[in-house]
């Protein structure tokens, strides 16, 4: 088992509905990470991701469990953990110098006005807005305002990413080059993060994990899929590899159908010990639980036209 | 375009106030039925029988009169003979100690209130019931306490302003994005850097709203209070000079009650504009 740089441990977020009974989520969610890794969720709406990201980022508290950081269970927000928000979040009365600087001159407190500009401008810089300093995020465009919300981000020198569906709002060809960027920096700093997205593609180009979802409420973990692709693939020729369309496919049969009949289908799912999923590799394709579990999950990408 | 629009709207503005001042000038002209009457009786009787004057100022009137007020703004001939300069200074002073108290008390208590859902209930019930009082009502309770008349109109401008301010500070504080309170949780910043950091600036154009809304307030309300308290100011001014039955005065005075209130009313308008943030 590779280090749990982040742990989920069966939390549950339930909700008191109308009449005295409660509505749950999800509950009893088990979930690990290891340090450096990008991960991302998939699932349908109401299954609760939003939820999960809040409680790691600490924004919101689980009804049960406990999420482990570092070998520490968190209480409430951390700097260590920074988010980037579906909506940018920008604070629009402040440039885009002082959205930044902001975060930065509230991790170190005490550095002076000259030292928060020095590190403000490279964060900036790195997400290649120099020369928009001293703009409003009114004057800036969709693609502008979540590079701010990235650098924002990333000027704390975080622990860990979360995202929540930080390009949704982006138009094609912006959300490329955002993803791109993305890539970029998570592989240079060696950054953790963890990201909701609908795009099965993002999910495909970024991800080194993806965590499908079924739906909610009630939602639980189905599946952790590993991707197959390698280290250094670029988002121009994703759809040459071998394995792309296997998995794509594999994550387009779970949306469409799976996320729904999950439940019913596999009643001895086990939230602590989620099957992993490996794309192509036929005999590895559940890396923990049952014979007879083996028999029921299709086998996906064992084509053979497909797999490699 | 704006501009021509501009010019368009000013020369309208002109027509219109050519054509009141004009039919001013025709209504109150001389009535042309003039009494006979021995010379005696005349010296009892008004311009109006004598003379055939209207009994209504017309614009010259108003016009002259005005004119010799601003020549003398601030002259000083006794309590009931004071320079119009000196009134307005009055009532400005008596809205300004009373607002600035009550952006003092409202602003403060507005935020504790808007960051607490506790208090927002607690006081909910206190603040439906004293809203709505006439701040004149609070007068006799103000004078039979404070026993000074002057500080009693004080207070009674400082009950009035406070409650828009309050609420409006209220509903700005707990109105402020989720996501820019999430941002600031985030980059652990704590209460109160949160409150000036984030919670003032999100809050600001609403508070500066309700401290425009204020500010008429307490000074349509001031002149009231002055014609009860006596003694100065503007309010005094026009009660006095209704009882020296010189409507030309009333009018004058009506006239700059009206500016005063427009150039208070422009201030806080570019306060506001100020903090106003585009989104």
């Amino acid at each position: 088992m590779t280090d749990k740089f982040i742990s989920i441990e069966g939390i549950a977020k339930r909700y008191p509905g109308s009449g005295g009974a409660t509505t749950t989520i999800f509950e009893n969610l088990w979930l690990s990470m290891a340090r450096g890794e990008f991960a991302c969720v998939i699932g349908h709406s109401g299954c609760g991701k939003t939820t999960v990201l809040n409680i790691l980022a600490g924004l919101d508290a689980p009804s049960e469990g406990a999420v482990i950081v570092d070998g520490q269970a968190i209480s409430g927000t951390s700097l260590d953990r920074a988010v980037i928000f579906q909506s940018h979040a920008l604070l629009p009365w402040r440039t885009v110098l002082g959205n930044v600087a902001y975060a930065v001159s509230s991790k170190w407190r005490s550095w002076d006005r000259a030292k928060v500009k020095t590190h403000t401008q490279t964060f900036i810089d790195l997400v290649g807005l120099t020369g928009s300093e001293h703009k409003r995020p009114s004057e800036l465009s969709g693609g502008m305002k979540q590079r701010v919300g990235i650098a924002r981000a990333l000027s704390i020198t975080p622990k860990m990413m979360l995202m929540d569906e930080p390009f949704s709002a982006l138009d094609a060809l912006t959300r490329g080059t955002l993803q791109d960027e993305v890539r970029r920096i998570c592989l240079q700093t060696g950054q953790t993060a963890f990201m909701i997205t609908h795009d099965v593609d993002e999910a495909i180009y970024l991800a080194d994990k993806i965590f499908l979802m079924t739906n909610g409420p009630g939602a639980m973990l189905a599946e952790v899929v590993e991707n197959p692709l390698p280290r250094d693939r670029a988002r121009t020729d994703l759809h040459r590899h071998p394995l792309y369309y296997a998995l794509r496919n594999h994550i387009i049969d779970f949306l469409v159908t799976r996320s729904k009949t999950f439940v019913a289908e596999q009643p001895d799912h086990d939230p602590r010990n989620v099957p992993t999923v490996h794309i192509g590799k036929p005999g590895l394709t559940i890396a923990s639980g049952s014979e007879e579990q083996q028999r029921q999950i299709r086998t996906p990408g064992t084509n053979p036209g497909l797999s490699a | 375009m704006t501009s021509s629009l501009r010019l368009r709207a000013g020369l309208v503005s002109i027509a219109l106030l050519a054509a009141f001042l004009g039919i001013w000038y025709l209504a109150t002209r001389s009535t042309a039925s003039v009494a006979t009457m021995s010379p005696e009786y005349a010296k009892l009787m008004g311009l109006t029988a004598t003379q055939g004057k209207s009994a209504m100022p017309g614009p010259l009137d108003v016009g002259a009169k005005l004119w010799e007020h601003l020549k003398r703004p601030f002259y000083d001939n006794g309590p009931n003979d004071k320079g119009l300069g000196i009134q307005l200074a009055y009532s400005i002073a008596r809205v300004g100690t009373g607002y600035l108290m009550a952006v003092l008390v409202a602003i403060p208590l507005g935020f504790l209130i808007g960051m607490s859902p506790l208090l927002s209930r607690a006081l909910d019930p206190f603040i439906q019931v004293l809203k709505p009082i006439s701040p004149l009502a609070w007068m006799p309770l103000a004078l039979y306490t404070i026993k000074d008349s002057s500080i009693s109109a004080i207070f009674v401008i400082f009950i009035c302003s406070i409650w828009p301010m309050l609420l409006n500070t209220v509903f700005g504080v707990a109105s402020v994005r989720k996501e820019w309170i999430n941002v600031a949780r985030t980059l652990e910043v704590g209460t109160i850097r949160r409150a000036f950091t984030v919670i003032l600036p999100a809050a600001a154009p609403t508070i500066l709203t309700g401290m425009r809304i204020s500010i008429g307030i307490a000074w349509l309300v001031i002149v009231a209070a002055e014609m009860l308290v006596g003694g100065t100011g503007i309010g005094y001014f026009v009660w006095n000079e209704w009882n020296n039955l010189s409507i030309t005065n009333v009018i004058i005075a009506i006239l700059l009650i009206g500016i005063v209130g427009m150039l208070l009313d422009q201030i806080l308008a570019r306060f506001t504009r100020m903090v106003t943030f585009p989104e």
